[in-house]
């Protein structure tokens, strides 16, 4: 058996205290509940995810919104997840490209974040939160904070938390 | 000193409104529909109106004329769909480049108040009129009663962006009381501080008081004024205590006058948006 070095950490220390099975993806799988809403007009939420450290420098991890629409009207309302476009949305390089799909409907969707991709490689180790804003048109607002350390201690997983109204279960799975 | 015609129209606006902190005084307003905001060249519409109530337009309309809207990269541009009804004018703006607008007035001159050989205050220029500086002579009798001439600036102003914040727009004009941000003003969120400072004629303005006043004063019994002195470099923080859109009203004075007046007086108004968390 080959050893793997995992963020620093042997891989059988992540078997033995995450007991996962798939430790050689080196990812994380945040799992978004969207709630089904009783309401007359729906419309699927914008969502945003990303990694914050304490100085709210924030590295993108996900965006669902309405990118079919024509002449770009999707993007109108970006500004509307409030948190994320403070910090991530508004700048002028969009590090959101090619980590954006269209918006999603009530059920439970899950993202992965590959933890070698280039641009989370270079994430000084600390103390971070995953950050994940829902907005909804005609609907309500809601951002869940789930504080985490960087670089992912398997120990820490799974992760959970629950949005109030806008957001339903959240839970990370590290692999 | 020559002022030019559009100047003239505020200077009369400011004749008309005045510029107390009395709660039931008369403000002057330009609240913008929204003042961040995303996608290829959003459009931004804008009531600009004075009134007693937040931001209520029920008294009378700010002008067109005067009128100025800097880019973001400090290039004059102009609104659109401009209308002035009963209450208020209301224009739009289409936001083709990314960054800060500022959207305003700016006007000085000239003001003088004196009593008649009746007793009568008088005052020019009389409200709601303009005037010329170089009528003073003429229009103003020299050796009046309680004679006080005033070197009078005014500026009103509000900001929108588009995208990312920018800040080539504050480059003072060293004219008049002028915000410059340490905080940027679209960049305003409830509980943090923002810290700004105030220059007048280009040097920190020391003293300025600041009144913020939260709108939808209609719907509450309490003004909730926040006052705020600058500190001797200009800088002045504020901690905003709820989300919403917030009107500030500063007055400055010294007597570093040129004759024939013997104070400068400077107001400046400006709207600020505080977003929830």
């Amino acid at each position: 058996m080959k050893f793997k070095t995992f963020l620093g950490l042997p891989l059988v220390y992540c078997l033995v205290f995450g007991g996962f099975s798939y430790a050689a993806d080196n990812s994380l799988s945040v799992e978004v509940e969207i709630p089904r809403m009783n309401v007359a007009e729906y419309h699927k939420p914008y969502v945003a995810v990303w990694l914050e450290d304490s100085n709210r420098k924030a590295t993108q991890v996900a965006l669902w919104y309405d990118l079919d629409m024509k002449d770009n009207e999707g993007k109108k309302w970006l500004k509307d997840i409030r948190q994320w476009w403070r910090r991530v949305g508004r700048k002028s390089e969009q590090p959101f490209d090619g980590l954006t799909s269209a918006t999603k409907g009530p059920g439970k969707h899950t993202l992965s974040i590959d933890l070698d991709a280039k641009h989370l490689a270079s994430i000084p180790s600390g103390d971070y939160q995953l950050r994940i804003e829902a907005s909804r048109e005609v609907g309500g607002k809601e951002v869940i904070n789930i504080p985490f350390s960087w670089p992912p201690k398997a120990s820490d997983y799974p992760i959970s938390a629950k949005g109030s109204s806008e957001l339903g279960r959240v839970s990370i799975q590290l692999n | 000193m020559k002022i030019s015609r559009p100047f003239k129209v505020l200077i009369s606006m400011g004749m008309l409104v005045g510029l107390s902190f009395n709660a039931s005084a008369h403000r002057a307003w330009i609240v913008p529909s929204s003042t961040n905001l995303s996608g290829d060249a959003p459009w931004v519409t804008f009531d600009a109106a004075v009134s007693n109530s937040l931001f209520v337009p029920e008294h009378v309309p700010l002008r067109v004329k005067g009128l100025m809207v800097k880019d973001p990269n400090g290039n004059l541009v102009d609104v659109e769909n401009a209308h002035t009804g009963k209450y208020r004018t209301t224009f739009d703006l289409n936001l083709v480049t990314e960054g800060t607008y500022k959207i305003g007035y700016a006007s000085g001159g000239l003001r003088a108040s004196w009593k008649d050989k009746e007793g009568n205050r008088k005052r020019w220029p009389g409200r709601g009129q303009t005037a010329n500086d170089a009528d003073f002579a003429t229009a103003v009798p020299k050796n009046a009663d309680e004679l006080q001439v005033s070197q009078s600036y005014r500026t009103l102003e509000t900001f929108v962006t588009a995208g990312e914040p920018s800040n080539k727009v504050f480059k003072p004009t060293n004219s008049g009381l002028e915000l410059v941000p340490v905080t940027h003003p679209n960049d305003l969120f409830v509980g943090e501080t923002a810290k700004f400072q105030f220059l007048f004629q280009g040097k920190p303005a020391v003293g300025v008081k600041l009144a913020f006043v939260k709108g939808n004063t209609r719907y509450r019994n309490e003004q909730n004024q926040i006052d705020l002195v600058t500190d001797k470099k200009g800088y002045v923080n504020v901690t905003w205590p709820e989300a919403g859109m917030y009107l500030l009203e500063a007055e400055f004075e010294d007597d570093l006058a040129q004759a024939p007046a013997t104070k400068r007086t400077a107001s400046y108004g400006a709207t600020f948006s505080v977003l929830p968390e």
